[in-house]
């Protein structure tokens, strides 16, 4: 098996969930060599293959593609891409991250390829068998690739958590080359133009990553009411999440959105306030490792996941609950 | 300018679905069935694209087995013009799907291509992206706003990713994939449900359209979620916060 994983760089840096296709890449075979593909231009894509060559042991090479085109992650010169590198490389096996780059990605690349992807994957079983969420995660599908090589893969990153002492302890320089990109072209390369990315900065850890994540619901009220979940989140040290149903009322914008539909995240401590626990939500929250839910009505299905349970007014548990929480060191 | 829409039919979104036993897949038969949520704010972009006067005519495409054509008709009702019925009564993949919607793209000659971003039975996500890549096409997946510009024969979509919205410029023509908030699809009339009778609805086979339908992924397997075993409820959060900081000790 020779596994390519097609990873997403942020400021000068692999970002955390490529970290995670790595560890995904890791599992589907002890033979396993795996070369991570990173794409951009200008300094900070040198910065980000250096710091993807140490990112986790198990990485035996990284390529790199230098060129303007790749600036914006477009998907129609990125599938060429991954064709282009997968032809010349012989890749077994594709791998990429299931956030909103890979899922837009790697589909077009299998359809390149003539091949079926296996999107979202949660488990992999075999080198060509894996498990992978399917109605809203209301039923979990196992499924075997029978097609020809190359096995195309997105992967739920939070599925595949990276054991930071095994990253941390092997120094490991995989050797970095370039892309030879001089049979780059293709026809729908240039028939969509970035324009902008409209985004929230905020100082809080991304929600996808975070070990504590504090959500609110409908039951907040207001987009005011809303800041005592993003109080309570601030003294935990974690990030903010939202309902579809907050996020539609316009309490906060929608890229905080948990759920089927929005991110899936998996902390170690899930707290959602005013949430009535609606199946596509669940969805995107149900392996965290501990869930509290506090709501005022005593049937929300949301305490038939939650691990602890409080019936109260959210008015006046957040509250003390900031009060009485010891300090994040 | 004519649109072509692609709409799936699925179990409704509100049936709480079951596996069967034998773990072959999900109990369809005496189910609810619906078009996919996704699909009906694909076909509601659509439509608004015609009635603001830039296209003149909607397609919808279905395609499965002979119910489809109940789904076809709910597009139709809701003011698509035409329908087509690719019949295929095995699993079709998204590679299959996006194979046959491209043979009906090189027939119908769209000049834009909406679908679902997913389907909320396999949620896929896939088939969007991989027609845009068999008709070298550029893409807007997961739209939550549209914009066209005839002038320019351009699109400008605004697309929900990660960290925000993107907002791309795709020249015509191009697919796009919707996500939940583009808009809110309408309610078919009486009246739209009438005349929808008398629409046309065109059907093919994969061998009409030479595409050969292959399988290389296989279910070996459906099973229910693990249950997360029963919490505790508490009373006060001076026993929530005890609990989490010597229970959970995750404070």
């Amino acid at each position: 098996i020779s596994t390519l994983v097609v990873a997403e760089h942020e400021g000068g840096c692999i970002k955390a969930s490529s970290v995670n296709a790595v560890e995904a890449a890791k599992l589907l075979g002890h033979d396993n060599s795996i070369t991570v593909l990173l794409a951009g231009s200008g300094p900070s894509l040198e910065r980000a293959a250096s710091s993807a060559s140490s990112c986790h042991p198990s990485v035996s090479k990284v390529l790199v593609a230098h060129s303007d085109r790749f600036t914006h992650s477009l998907a129609e010169p990125w599938a060429r891409l991954i064709q282009l590198v997968q032809q010349s490389g012989g890749y077994s096996h594709v791998v990429a991250a299931s956030g909103s780059f890979g899922k837009n990605i790697v589909p077009r690349a299998a359809a390149l390829l003539d091949v079926s992807p296996v999107t979202d994957v949660t488990q992999i079983s075999e080198p060509l068998q894996f498990v992978r969420p399917i109605y809203a995660g209301n039923a979990l599908c196992t499924v075997r690739y029978t097609g020809a090589e190359p096995c195309l893969l997105t992967i739920r990153s939070t599925s595949f958590p990276v054991d930071l002492q095994e990253t941390g302890s092997k120094s490991n320089d995989a050797p970095i080359s370039r892309v030879d990109l001089s049979t780059f072209e293709e026809e729908s390369i240039g028939k969509s133009r970035y324009m902008k990315l409209t985004s929230q900065d905020t100082e809080r850890p991304d929600l996808g990553n975070a070990r504590v994540v504090v959500t609110g619901g409908r039951g907040l009220k207001s987009a005011e009411n809303f800041k005592m979940i993003e109080k309570l989140a601030e003294k935990l040290g974690g990030a903010v999440g939202a309902t579809r149903a907050a996020v539609d009322a316009g309490f906060v914008p929608n890229d905080l959105q948990v759920g089927q539909t929005g991110k899936i995240v998996a902390p170690e401590l899930y707290m959602a306030f005013g949430v009535s626990g609606a199946i596509q939500h669940i969805a995107g929250m149900r392996d965290s490792k501990v869930i509290v839910a506090v709501n005022k009505d005593s049937d929300a299905p949301i305490f038939q996941v939650a691990d602890y349970g409080l019936v109260g007014d959210l008015f006046e548990v957040i509250p003390e609950l900031i009060e009485k929480l010891p300090d994040k060191k | 300018m004519k649109i072509m829409v692609a709409i799936k039919r699925v179990v409704d979104y509100a049936v709480k679905i079951r596996v069967k036993p034998d773990k072959s897949g999900v109990e369809t038969q005496n189910v609810k069935m619906s078009m996919n949520p996704f699909c009906e704010i694909a076909l509601e972009e659509a439509l608004r694209i015609k009635e603001s006067g830039i296209a003149s005519e909607v397609v919808a495409v279905s395609m499965g087995p002979s119910h489809c054509i109940d789904t076809i008709r709910t597009g139709l009702a809701m003011g698509a013009d035409r329908g087509i019925h690719v019949e295929y009564l095995n699993a079709l993949y998204p590679l299959s799907v996006a194979k046959l919607l491209k043979a009906l793209v090189d027939v119908e000659k769209p000049g834009l291509l909406i679908l679902g971003k997913q389907a909320i039975d396999d949620d896929c996500n896939q088939t969007g992206q991989m027609i845009a890549g068999l008709l070298k096409w550029p893409q807007g997946t997961f739209a939550s706003k549209v914009v066209l510009d005839m002038e320019k024969q351009s699109a400008i979509v605004d697309r929900e990713v990660d960290g925000g919205i993107e907002t791309l410029c795709l020249d015509l023509p191009a697919v796009i994939t919707t996500d939940l908030r583009l808009n809110q699809p309408r309610y078919a009339t009486l009246p739209n449900i009438m005349k929808a009778k008398s629409k046309a609805i065109k059907k093919y086979t994969p061998q009409d359209l030479n595409v050969d339908i292959r399988r290389d992924l296989e279910v070996v397997h459906v099973t229910e979620p693990p249950k997360r075993k029963a919490g505790v409820m508490l009373s006060s959060v001076n026993e929530l916060i005890d609990k989490l900081k010597n229970e959970a000790r995750i404070i």
